[in-house]
């Protein structure tokens, strides 16, 4: 039983090596982490108290406590109310030993318990979790997971991520991780651009490449370990798709002009880009393996920031042809552009909810810059955010929320916006700007 | 952009520039004429002074009282039209280019911080280009001259005000030989 765990928990799958490689990536602990503040938060969240884990069996203890985590991404979600460990009163780490008349009288509606069971050797082992619904008394579902030491934030997060969706039915994006870039020593000598890579909810950020040239423009690949993004180092503008695992880099666009706004194929096969190597911007796909170029467009215009559909068939992107930003939506084979906004008079950088295939976009009107969504099949067009100067959104890969770029006073930080708009929280670091944030997708 | 429509852009433009440059002729009417310094044999420092509007004279690049010291050029919002303003700065540098056949230059264009960083970037090179066809419409040769955009990405001034939103949106004349 033992060793069949211990082969199970490492290596045996792909899960358990991404698991693994999420302990290891090819970069350097980041300077500052993001912490997060909850603006405002939901009428009606579901009240649910996540019950401190036993771990007294584990002999390295966890790095945090499980159930702090599993409560903050909870929390995170808008759309939970975690009672408070002090009000508890008990702590059952299994269904048997729940007293459901207590539970109701604190009107929680849902608990999760837990604990951790070693295996053989007391290092390795599994956290064994249950939700349970206060009212009726059942057991919505029991499971186990294995944990090794330096696990258990990860182990944490996809327990979360278990509740979340059997509650709401939605997968949730709590392993998920968010890159974006963070500028310190603004406008000294000792500017530094740094591309860090950070849990989802701003924990264990590593910096993947620094420089004292821009980076902007991350995108993640499908396969959640490769990023794309644009990159000044040699003074213009490069288009670099890096491992983060193993730091290995490739330049796969450095070509006379612009060479930006990167987003991966849904398959992982072909990279879109705004290249201006025709004299203007104009969108492009590059094959990642046979090097093939195809042209999109062909327009005078600027023609940039390409967002694929979820089928991949169709991209999104940005053009001023009709005289100021719009978004429009171009065949991949380059037949059809159409126009997309209507509303507004800027419209720009589309992220695409990979849930619905709806649309966020930055959208100007007059002074303001702001995170909208697009329903792109009844057309509605709702603005989201309250910023002076918002840009740059990623939706989670569950399309729960919408992380975006904003300012406080002279300073850029994150925030994210619940994609019905009804929740809000900021993400700020401690040092330096913050910018350009992209989710990434779920890492299976 | 098309090379036709680009064509007749750099017409268009080096037509507005012919006429620029004689308003601003005519409004410097007393600006010295070289024969002035060279027909006084006495003074050697005098001889030796540059005179400003010699815009084929590398001295004139560091000279506050030349054109060729001025290396900016500002913009409007979300435009890239060079304003008449400019177009004396733009000429004085294409003459410096054309009389200097290894002299190059490198064309900074960059963009205030609204809107989007990448369709900024765009907006960035649109504004090189500007100056380039202007600069190529003045006789100035395509292998001096190169264009690179940073967008929205190396502000001047980092205050969010349209006070400083206005000197972001510019092109910088970089000399990367003389």
């Amino acid at each position: 039983m033992y060793s069949k765990e211990r082969s199970s928990s490492f290596f045996a799958t792909t899960v358990e090596w991404l698991a693994a490689a999420w302990l290891v990536l090819a970069a350097l602990p980041a300077f500052g982490q993001l912490q997060i503040e909850i603006v405002d938060g939901v009428e009606g969240a579901l009240p649910v108290a996540v019950v401190p884990f036993d771990v007294s069996a584990a002999q390295i203890p966890p790095e945090s406590p499980v159930h702090e985590v599993i409560a903050a991404d909870l929390r995170r979600s808008g759309l939970f109310a975690p009672l408070g460990v002090e009000e508890m009163i008990d702590r059952p780490t299994r269904p048997a030993d729940v007293r459901f008349g207590a539970w109701r009288l604190l009107e929680t509606d849902y608990l999760v318990l837990g604990r951790f069971v070693p295996a053989g050797d007391g290092i390795g082992g599994e956290l064994q979790y249950h939700l349970v619904a206060v009212h009726s008394g059942r057991t919505l579902f029991s499971r186990a997971i294995p944990a090794g030491p330096g696990e258990f934030r990860l182990r944490a997060h996809q327990i979360a991520d278990a509740v979340y969706e059997e509650l709401t039915g939605t997968p949730g994006a709590f392993a998920t991780r968010i890159a974006y870039v963070q500028v310190t020593g603004i406008g000294t000598d000792d500017e530094r651009f740094e591309l860090i890579v950070a849990d989802s909810d701003g924990h264990n950020p590593q910096t993947i490449v620094r420089h004292s040239q821009p980076i902007l423009s991350p995108s993640w690949a499908p396969d959640g370990r490769r990023l794309a993004y644009v990159s000044f180092a040699t003074g213009r503008s490069n288009i670099v798709v890096q491992d983060i695992y193993t730091g290995q880099r490739e330049t796969v666009s450095s070509d006379r002009g612009i060479n930006g706004a990167p987003s991966f194929s849904p398959d992982g096969t072909e990279l879109a880009m705004g290249l201006s190597r025709s004299g203007t911007p104009e969108i492009w796909v590059k094959n990642l393996e046979s090097g093939r170029m195809d042209r999109l467009t062909d327009h005078w215009s600027i023609n940039t920031e390409p967002a694929w559909s979820r089928d991949g068939r169709h991209l999104y992107f940005t053009s001023d042809r009709a005289g100021r930003p719009q978004i429009y939506r171009v065949r991949r084979d380059g037949r059809n552009v159409e126009r997309i906004t209507t509303e507004g008079e800027y419209n720009s950088r589309v992220s695409v909810d990979p849930y619905t295939g709806h649309l966020a976009m930055v959208h100007g009107n007059g002074a303001d810059f702001r995170i909208a969504t697009l329903d792109t099949e009844t057309g509605r067009l709702r603005v989201l955010s309250d910023g002076r100067m918002d840009e740059s959104p990623s939706f989670a890969p569950n399309g729960s929320m919408i992380l975006y770029a904003t300012r406080e006073g002279e300073r850029g930080v994150l925030a994210a916006v619940s994609a019905d708009g009804r929740f809000r929280q900021r993400l700020v670091v401690s040092d330096g700007d913050v910018r350009e944030p992209a989710w990434s997708p779920m890492i299976r | 952009m098309k090379p036709a429509v680009r064509l007749m852009m750099a017409l268009v433009l080096a037509l507005v520039l012919a006429a620029c440059a004689r308003e601003t002729r005519d409004e410097v009417p007393d600006e010295p004429m070289p024969e002035d310094s060279t027909t006084q044999p006495t003074d050697p420092v005098e001889t030796s002074r540059v005179d400003p509007a010699d815009h084929a004279d590398s001295r004139n690049l560091d000279n506050p009282d030349s054109l060729l010291s001025q290396r900016e050029i500002y913009f409007e919002f979300d435009r890239s039209n060079v304003q008449q303003q400019y177009l004396p700065i733009i000429r004085a540098h294409a003459e410096y280019l054309r009389a200097n056949p290894t002299a190059r230059v490198l064309l900074e264009g960059h963009a205030d911080e609204r809107g989007s960083r990448e369709y900024n970037l765009g907006l960035g090179e649109r504004r090189g280009n500007a100056v380039l066809d202007l600069m190529l419409a003045e006789g100035a040769s395509r292998g001096q001259i190169e264009v690179v955009s940073y967008g929205e990405e190396r502000p001047v001034c980092r205050q969010s005000s349209e006070a400083c939103w206005e000197r972001n949106r510019r092109v910088e004349i970089v000399y990367t030989a003389r």
